[in-house]
């Protein structure tokens, strides 16, 4: 851990800088070695410094070095952070010049990881950070600022704060007999506290899954029948900003292939060759891989014909989308309307061909994922899988709660479950057990001999 | 005269530590500054409580004698939190405070191996790091292989009342005055602690129809596993609640810069329990509370002293008067004893190994108080593994360590040396993460084979103990072979549980929450004792309890096999944070287990512990 480590932090071959960073207890001294403004070593802190990065004696590039050190740094390390010019010939170059006076270079992730490690930020935070960089759409990056500010964990402190007050006046019960005067926790008090707890999970879990939606994108697919004008809605829909849409093929998600901006939204498109090739080869695309698609996707995008009755096939795919999301788009209403309409539901009628009503795709869309209350609310949802699938566990803790309580298990053995809860609300947070409850304990109630 | 061991102090820790050695056949020397304070309860009058009557039950099992001791001298008992579920249940006990001493002192007097020496001990003697013996404060010498110190509230201890400090012992009794400064010498970091007792009263002058009364339980309860009661279940003696009133209030606000802490004193240093705030910090801290509890509880059949539970103060003696005698019942109350805090000294208890040997000093032993405990169970649990631990040290055997999920004791000696005290320690239930495992009524069967492998478990009592468990086994299997029909429905539906439509077994029956033991016993072939019958319903009603509970355990244990190399270098770890690296240093921890306990080291430490393990 004690190495010191190096990346272009900026994407690359865009944009018309490009930052290096450099984080570590060597960060200094080492682009000291390559910096031709030899008052950079002793400057103070959180300075920025003009000057060459220098090979040997060939000038690299002209660049600005900003210093900041430890601990008041994002990864609490020296960082160093080099702005060049934005070639990649000479990005890269700086970066090697780097590695070879003693940098590692950094994995994915390093910087954050130090900054967690090093208590800069909790896991939640990290998390955030995480969302942040490889945020695609404003509000995402909303959400991901919010997170890397700790609102997540707070709302998950002030939840397991709430818990802990339970648990201290059952715990106070269980120790202190014989003080009559301190409220006894019943099972109905536990009751009621428990399922406002349930309700702000739920809400939280809910809210986050859309939270997600709007970080990581929706899989999506299009289907119908040949000739509905699958391509041509999907150009539309790409509109003009086709830098967006980009070919991550081979990359960890497995079946997407695209992805695709509509307003806010990020739409992760699974297999488009169906769409992407010509109509003659979507013929080989039968109503039994549709139905496969349907079930893999999160939205699909149902494209019938206007001009054209609903076909067997057709209604078999309606039967399926059944409690999915979905949308049906009735294309080519620019044609002569054939389409016995009243068997569909959440439909937008849409002309590809004259670019008629595309955006009501996009809104369709949102209602659907109920993301237009997310834009204009507070943004604090819980954006990583690890989180959510441990507030999951909470609901599964709350739920044997009830349970023993139903069954009548006396106290002790429901507080098992209630621990847990809280436990489990620490970990999302990433704090450590400690005499927390029992601070809370003795600051809550008074009693001794 | 050389001693094996030699126990310094004669409390509640250094009774168990004595009888302990003496018993594994160890020549001991148990060195008291007063023989007749022997096994004394300077403060409240009871034996027991939450979670301390289990940590009773548990010296009991292991072969201690507290328990046994405390059965012959009760005055009141009951079992606490019977509502509350089997895993909080916990004997609480009044004790007398005559009969209890003198019954522990005849115990002592006629175990073999064991002398009993009246002196105050000055300094503990080594050599190359390694106890040789203790030097007494007449300037006489005492050699041993191991010492132990279990010194109390004595070592330097200061009795504190209003604006005076006087430099005395519990009552009035001699304090150590040379030991911990020679500990210090030795390179012990010492820690004030501070704690205090309430005011006595003349039981004749207290009007007790202006207070409720608080019996003892209608059924009989020992301590011990071995004992038949030796109390009659209606002499024993009564308790009572009262409260203070906005009078008591008014005086102690009005007087608050008189309490030693509280102005009175401006050199406190100790800090005080938490979990037993003087009456005037229950006031300023609880301002907005309108009464507090108070006991009135009897602390003899022999004289007339009324321990006034709650009341502890460091008030000056006017003020003390005043405060009492605004209480309802004791308007004419005469005060016997008046109330004192006490500061004294404790070594800081981060120093010391899980065998309670100090790391400092080789064959150094320490127990109870001295340790920043506070209690009589906690103290005598202590004396009881240092005892143990002593001996196994002696003999060149592996240390005697319980884990967290085997006992309270394990609980509390793993809390005191991986992290250390702010306060003095009192057991909680709270403290246990597998409570349900801990309860008082398996204390036999967690650690009875422990007592025995040892020889404080006498081989009689050890088959009693056997038996029960072959008992609990053979009770279990008829339990779940025995099947109950629809035909019995008419039985059931009168116990007020649904009628069957298939047939079931009685432990299956047992597992509905209205079906109690007693009503299935009728369907048994075999007769069994309640205490089997006790196992064998908690077993059944609460197994998924316990199985999630034994789970817990069970990756606990996994941590706890996670072994940290002896030797690493904490300072080799650039990114620990430096709060961390300070407490890994101080503690030490042989387990990642243990080391994810230490207050201050953070998950994030932990992940940079075991990459840096990793790497090696």
């Amino acid at each position: 851990m004690e190495d010191t480590i190096a990346a272009i932090s900026t994407a690359q071959g865009v944009g018309a800088i490009s930052i290096i960073r450099v984080s570590g207890p060597e960060a200094i001294q080492i682009v000291s070695k390559i910096f031709s403004n030899k008052k950079f070593y002793d400057a103070p802190s959180h300075t920025i410094h003009y000057g060459y990065i220098m090979d040997g004696d060939e000038k690299i590039d002209e660049v600005l070095v900003t210093i900041m050190r430890s601990p008041k740094t994002f990864t609490k390390e020296d960082i160093v952070e080099i702005n060049a010019h934005g070639g990649i010939m000479t990005t890269d170059k700086i970066l090697e010049l780097l590695l070879v006076n003693g940098c590692r270079l950094a994995e994915p992730g390093e910087f954050t990881k130090r900054a967690f490690l090093n208590g800069r930020i909790d896991l939640t935070e990290a998390e955030g950070v995480m969302d942040l960089i490889n945020s695609k759409t404003d509000i995402s990056r909303k959400i991901a600022l919010n997170q890397v500010g700790g609102k997540v964990s707070n709302m998950i402190s002030r939840l397991r704060d709430e818990l802990a007050g339970i648990i201290a006046n059952i715990e106070v019960n269980i120790d202190y007999p014989e003080y009559e005067d301190i409220e006894e926790m019943t099972i109905e008090k536990i009751n009621s506290n428990l399922s406002e707890l349930e309700d702000k999970i739920d809400k939280i879990l809910k809210e986050s899954k859309n939270g997600e939606v709007l970080t990581h994108g929706i899989k999506t697919v299009i289907i119908g029948k040949p000739n509905v004008g699958k391509s041509s809605l999907l150009n539309r829909l790409i509109g003009e900003d086709k830098a967006i849409v980009t070919d991550i093929r081979g990359t960890t998600r497995d079946s997407v292939e695209a992805t695709l901006r509509v307003d806010n939204l990020i739409l992760n498109l699974i297999d488009t060759a169906g769409i992407r090739k010509t109509d003659d080869v979507v013929e080989s695309i039968g109503v039994d891989k549709s139905l496969k698609l349907i079930d893999e996707a999160d939205l699909i995008l149902f494209v019938v014909n206007y001009n054209e009755k609903l076909s067997d096939e057709d209604l078999v795919i309606l039967d399926r989308l059944k409690g999915k999301n979905y949308i049906t788009i009735v294309n080519k209403t620019d044609l002569e309307k054939k389409i016995d309409d009243d068997k569909l539901s959440n439909v937008v009628y849409v002309s590809a061909l004259n670019d008629k009503n595309i955006d009501e795709i996009g809104n369709k869309i949102k209602k659907l994922f109920n993301l237009e209350k997310i834009e204009t609310t507070d943004l604090t949802y819980l954006t990583s899988a690890r989180s959510q699938s441990i507030l999951r566990k909470v609901l599964g803790s709350v739920k044997a709660v009830r349970k023993g309580i139903e069954e009548n298990y006396p106290i002790d053995m429901v507080e098992i479950d209630l621990k847990d809860i809280w436990n489990l609300l620490g970990e999302i947070i990433g704090e450590s057990y400690d005499e927390e409850l029992l601070d809370q304990l003795f600051s809550r109630f008074c009693v001794g001999k | 005269m050389e001693y094996e061991v030699i126990v310094v102090g004669g409390g509640h820790a250094g009774c168990e530590a004595a009888l302990a050695c003496a018993r594994m056949g160890h020549k001991t020397l148990l060195v008291t500054g007063n023989i007749n304070n022997i096994a004394d309860m300077p403060c409240n009058p009871s034996i027991g409580g939450s979670a301390k009557g289990i940590v009773v039950r548990e010296i009991d099992a292991l072969g201690g004698e507290m328990g046994n001791n405390a059965d012959k001298s009760l005055l009141q008992i009951k079992m606490l939190n019977t509502a509350k579920g089997p895993a909080v249940r916990s004997l609480r006990a009044q004790a007398d405070k005559i009969t209890y001493p003198k019954n522990m002192l005849k115990t002592l007097e006629i175990t073999d191996n064991l002398d009993i020496k009246e002196a105050l001990v000055k300094d503990v003697l080594t050599f190359n790091n390694k106890v040789s013996g203790v030097l007494l404060e007449s300037g006489k010498e005492i050699k041993a292989k191991a010492v132990i110190l279990t010194t109390g509230t004595y070592m330097n201890a200061d009795i504190m009342v209003g604006d005076t400090r006087h430099r005395e012992g519990p009552h009035g009794e001699r304090p150590s005055n040379y030991l911990s400064d020679n500990l210090a010498k030795k390179g012990f970091i010492i820690k004030r602690l501070k704690t205090g007792t309430p005011p006595r009263i003349a039981r004749d002058s207290i009007d007790f129809s202006k207070a409720k009364r608080e019996d003892g339980d209608k059924i009989y309860h020992t301590f011990s596993f071995n004992n038949e009661p030796m109390y009659d279940i209606d002499k024993q003696v009564p308790c009572y609640l009262i409260y203070t009133n906005d009078e008591t209030h008014k005086i102690i606000r009005d007087n608050l810069n008189k309490s030693s802490m509280y102005g009175g004193l401006s050199d406190i240093k100790g800090v005080g329990p938490r979990y037993c705030p003087s009456i005037e910090d229950k006031i300023v801290r609880f301002s907005d509370k309108e009464r507090h509890q108070l006991f009135l509880e009897p602390e003899s059949l022999f004289y007339d002293d009324i321990y006034l539970q709650g009341f502890s103060t460091s008030m000056p003696y006017d003020v003390q008067e005043k405060m009492v005698h605004s209480l309802t019942g004791l308007e004419n109350a005469k005060i016997l004893k008046y109330a004192y805090a006490i500061e004294y000294d404790a070594i800081y208890p981060t120093q010391l190994k899980f065998n309670l040997e100090t790391k400092l000093i080789e064959n150094l032993f320490t127990a109870g108080q001295i340790n920043g405990t506070s209690g009589y169970e906690e103290a005598a649990c202590q004396g009881l593994m240092a005892g143990i631990n002593a001996c196994l040290k002696l003999e060149g055997k592996e240390p005697f360590i319980l884990r967290r999920d085997e006992a309270y004791i394990g609980v509390l000696i793993d809390d005191l040396i991986t992290k250390g005290i702010r306060d003095p320690y009192r057991l909680l239930t709270s403290r246990a993460e597998y409570r349900l495992l801990l309860r008082t009524d398996n204390a036999d069967l967690r650690l009875r084979e422990y007592g025995h492998k040892f020889g404080l478990v006498s081989d009689e009592k050890y088959e009693r103990f056997l038996n029960k468990k072959e008992n609990i086994e053979k009770a279990t299997i008829e339990f779940k072979e025995k099947r109950l029909t629809p035909k019995n429905n008419e039985y059931l539906e009168s116990l007020g549980t649904k009628p069957l439509r298939d047939g079931i077994s009685l432990y299956d029956l047992l597992r509905r929450p209205e079906i109690k033991i007693d009503d299935l016993i009728k369907f048994l072939d075999n007769d069994y004792s309640s205490e089997v019958l006790e196992q064998v319903s908690i077993s059944a009603k609460y197994e998924g309890y316990i199985n999630k509970a034994l789970h817990e355990a069970e990756k606990l244990k996994s941590l706890e096999n996670k072994k940290i190399p002896e030797n690493i270098d904490y300072d080799a770890m650039h990114n620990l944070a430096s709060e961390a690296k300070q407490k890994l240093k101080e503690v030490r921890p042989l387990t990642i287990g243990q080391a994810m306990r230490i207050s201050g080291v953070n998950p994030a430490d932990i992940s940079i512990l075991t990459m840096y393990m990793k790497r090696g």
